[in-house]
């Protein structure tokens, strides 16, 4: 599928309609490319690893913000060394997810975590609310750099590479704020136009989305309300061990057995508040992020259909109007060509998507499955253990007679 | 009894064997004990080695009250079979009739006011407390009369199984004569021998010096009772809780059924996982329904605090008598020694007519010394017999004390283990169902 989008490059007046350019520097050798393309193949051969990490404040006369460590270890030929660590900002993760995809409206990202927490007021500088943003960053990070496309993205090598003073005067470039305008209204137009032939497979694709989007939400809701129930069981529960206890303390020979008790209870209790964090650390980011992709979707099928709708508009006009037609039929060759590349790029990034849903989802259930299945196993030995201390205390005591 | 012998069955795999315990020396009167559904249940009164007893069945009824109005109410069956019934092979029909809770509460009063130095064994709840909320708070209610027939039958064990309890005659009417027990029951006047509520509340202000054993059992009857209902009260709103938690992953099973519709190779192993999470939503009803029973044995210590409170206010009232005829007897011979000598040692009112108005003629005292002699006399009968009750109500109440501790050690540690062995059993079920909803989410 990619060979076919790179020799259409080849042949493609590399400006696009909507101002941006493809920089040049971004075809190296077709060799190479191939190699990046060939993204199956690539599971064990990962050439390029991303962390982010060590967020830390900085206040200025301004404002406050957090930036994150991003270091970069690979043997990619297009970078300049094999190890590269700098700070960047939550703003310059958006700015790097904007640049990737005008330049690949229908390739689909990965989404980013949201600017804010829309529920409850969670302060922006909560420790827990940095470090779930730090790991789904990481996460962003790490889908760009296995993405066969995204990856090999000059503005993706300037962030991980460039200083920051370098990154502020490379943000600067790119299409002016004229020429984004035209662009803007130009995208509304197409919206508004509609589009009129939408092929079978990306109306299939919209209505896959749609049902997706619905049922990944309700998991993400589902999971939260376990959450919820199960923090309130925990609040019961922390105050049976006490009482066993305190019980304990009015008895002889009852005394043992129930402060053995008590301590199960308590032991159980500190269980079920790891499996709590676990959900809370593992299974809900995984499951809001898919939410997000179900949003990122929705938008890279809409881009899709302006792209054609704009096509659609250039077709109508070269056949009513006589004005101009050199320039209208050359616009129209341009259009066609973009709208078969938004296509195709979008069939091979479906398929590609899919796989990787399909990948993450069911590593996050099978590993909630996991953790559950060690909960229940602690607190089995936990109790295994208070019948055998009482097996033992029996015989011990002489009072047992287990003939 | 299913829940019970499959805790039977559960413990004798854990230990082994089954468990007797050895006779104690100290007590004669505890012989060959057996357990049933965990308790301590005495088998070598003569009552039980001939019957067995059971309640078996509940009924509702309906019929005219005592102010001619229409109510609905349960029955119990009570069985009684001759225990070698059993052994020879035979299967002859049971004596049998039915029971209302009212009417074992007569039996109950009856036997408090009879035996008040026993521990009489507690019914069952009269109306459901420490409900959590899908439990049924209604006397109706099919599951809470199956507990209290439960309950009931439990009861009756445990009287027949005391030395002293099983002979007695108005509880063998109870298990045999349908017709008539209430008359008997009231013929016996023990309404009549009942402690008012105020005399004993008195009693417990006013007595001097109760014996140390029975001031401490009396305080430990409040805190068992008051951690008991502390204890009754976090579990069920923890079970409430539990419930809340397996229930949500019910959902689970629907989206994922729902989601299994639009995906090809996600399908299957979507759908065959969104069945466990069914299953392990379901499994919550058997796990807090076993949780009940361990509620139940709870309860029955938390009642039995009540009547060991009961025996120790008894004491209280016996010695707070003695004391006062005690002190009655002091002041009398203190008047005679005084009148005899003539001096006035305690103030009294006739002291200070008498010096008013004049003292008495010798006649006259010749007279009130005879009378405070024959008090006297009384008095003195009356102490030797109040100690006598007393000593013998130490004595008697001491020795069933000491047995109903030995009993609720064996019982309540017994309750503890069958605990343990359900949150065994559930987080086995647990294991299991997400052992299989892994390998299904592995097909994904």
């Amino acid at each position: 599928m990619f060979t076919a989008l790179l020799t259409f490059k080849k042949n493609v007046d590399t400006t696009l309609t909507d101002g941006s350019s493809f920089n040049a520097s971004m075809q190296t050798s077709p060799a190479s490319m191939i190699n990046q393309y060939k993204f199956e193949e690539d599971a064990d051969t990962k050439d390029i690893f991303v962390t982010v990490d060590n967020p830390e404040s900085h206040v200025t006369a301004i404002e406050t913000y957090i930036t994150y460590r991003v270091m970069t270890k690979t043997t990619r030929s297009e970078f300049d060394s094999s190890e590269f660590e700098v700070r960047r900002r939550y703003q310059d993760f958006l700015w790097l997810k904007g640049r990737l995809e005008e330049a690949h409206p229908t390739l689909i990202a990965h989404p980013l975590p949201e600017k804010f927490v829309v529920k409850g007021m969670v302060e922006r500088f909560n420790e827990d609310f940095i470090e779930t943003r730090r790991r789904a960053l990481h996460r962003f990070l790490n889908k760009i750099a296995e993405h066969p496309i995204f990856s090999s993205s000059e503005d993706f090598k300037i962030f991980l590479t460039a200083a920051s003073g370098e990154l502020t005067s490379h943000k600067k470039q790119g299409p002016g704020f004229l020429s984004r305008m035209g662009d803007t209204v130009k995208a509304v137009a197409a919206a508004v136009r509609g589009v009129r032939n939408r092929p079978q497979e990306f109306t299939e694709m919209q209505e896959y989305v749609e049902a997706f989007s619905q049922k990944i939400s309700s998991l993400d809701k589902v999971t939260q309300r376990i959450v919820r129930e199960q923090k309130e069981y925990l609040e019961e529960l922390k105050e049976c061990g006490p009482t066993y206890a305190l019980w304990s303390q009015s008895e002889e020979e009852l005394a043992e057995p129930l402060k053995n008790v008590a301590g199960c209870v308590d032991r159980c209790c500190k269980e079920t508040e790891e499996q709590v964090k676990n959900l809370s650390d593992h299974l809900i980011p995984v499951l809001h992020e898919y939410v997000l992709c179900a949003d990122t979707l929705k938008a890279v099928l809409r881009r899709r259909d302006n792209i054609q709708a704009d096509f659609e508009a250039k077709t109508e006009a070269l056949a009513t109007k006589k004005a101009d037609r050199d320039t209208m039929r050359n616009d129209l060759d341009k259009a066609e060509d973009r709208l078969e590349w938004a296509n195709n790029a979008l069939k091979s990034d479906w398929t590609r998507w899919q796989k990787v849903m399909r990948t993450d989802l069911r590593s996050a259930f099978v590993d909630t499955a996991e953790r559950n299945v060690s909960y229940y196993e602690k607190c089995l030995a936990v109790w295994e253990s208070f019948l055998h201390s009482q097996r033992t205390d029996a015989e011990g005591n002489g009072k047992v007679d287990f003939s | 009894a299913t829940l019970q012998s499959t805790i039977l069955k559960e413990r004798a795999e854990i230990f082994d064997t089954d468990f007797q315990m050895s006779a104690d020396a100290n007590h004669q009167n505890i012989q060959e004990r057996e357990r049933e559904g965990g308790r301590m249940v005495e088998k070598g009164t003569s009552l039980l080695k001939k019957m067995e007893i059971s309640v078996a069945e509940a009924e509702k009824r309906t019929g005219k009250n005592a102010v001619n109005m229409q109510e609905t109410y349960t029955v119990y069956l009570i069985e009684m079979r001759p225990v070698d019934a059993a052994s020879e092979g035979t299967n002859p029909v049971p004596d049998s009739l039915w029971r209302r809770y009212s009417e074992f509460e007569l039996l109950r009063n009856y036997l408090l006011v009879t035996y008040p130095f026993l521990v009489v064994p507690p019914l069952p709840e009269k109306r459901a407390e420490f409900v959590w909320h899908k439990l049924s708070a209604d006397n109706m209610d099919p599951d809470f009369v199956e507990r209290r027939r439960v309950g009931l039958e439990n009861f009756l064990l445990r009287v027949a199984s005391h030395p002293d309890l099983s002979t007695d005659k108005i509880f063998y009417s109870f298990l045999t004569e349908e017709n008539g027990w209430k008359e008997t029951v009231f013929e016996t006047g023990f309404q009549a021998k009942a402690d008012s509520r105020l005399k004993a509340l008195n009693a417990t202000f006013r007595v001097k010096n109760p014996d140390k054993r029975f001031a401490e059992m009396k305080h430990y009857g409040d805190e068992l009772q008051s951690v008991i209902s502390q204890l009754l009260r976090v579990r069920a709103r923890a079970a409430d809780r539990l419930y809340g938690v397996y229930k949500v992953h019910g959902n689970y099973g629907r989206v994922f059924s729902e989601w299994s519709a639009i995906e090809k190779e996600m399908g299957d192993g979507l759908q065959s996982a969104g069945h466990h999470m069914d299953a392990y939503a379901a499994s919550v009803d058997d796990i807090l329904e076993e949780e009940e029973h361990y509620a139940d044995q709870m309860k029955e210590y938390l009642f039995y605090a009540d009547a060991l409170r009961a025996v120790c206010r008894k004491h209280e009232l016996t010695q707070y008598e003695l004391e006062m005829a005690a002190q009655d007897l002091t002041s009398k011979k203190q008047q005679r020694e005084e009148l005899a000598t003539g001096t006035i040692r305690t103030f009294s009112l006739k002291g200070v007519t008498s010096k008013l108005f004049g003292q008495e003629t010798p006649e006259q005292r010749e007279a009130k010394l005879k009378m405070l002699e024959t008090q006297i006399e009384e008095g003195e009968e009356l102490v030797k017999e109040r100690n006598a009750e007393c000593e013998e109500f130490v004595k008697s109440a001491w020795v069933d004390i000491e047995r109903f501790k030995e009993q609720k050690d064996h019982d309540l540690r017994e309750a503890l283990i069958s605990y343990a062995i359900m949150q065994i059993s559930m987080c086995k079920k647990g294991i299991q169902v997400w052992n299989n909803a892994k390998e299904c989410f592995s097909k994904m």
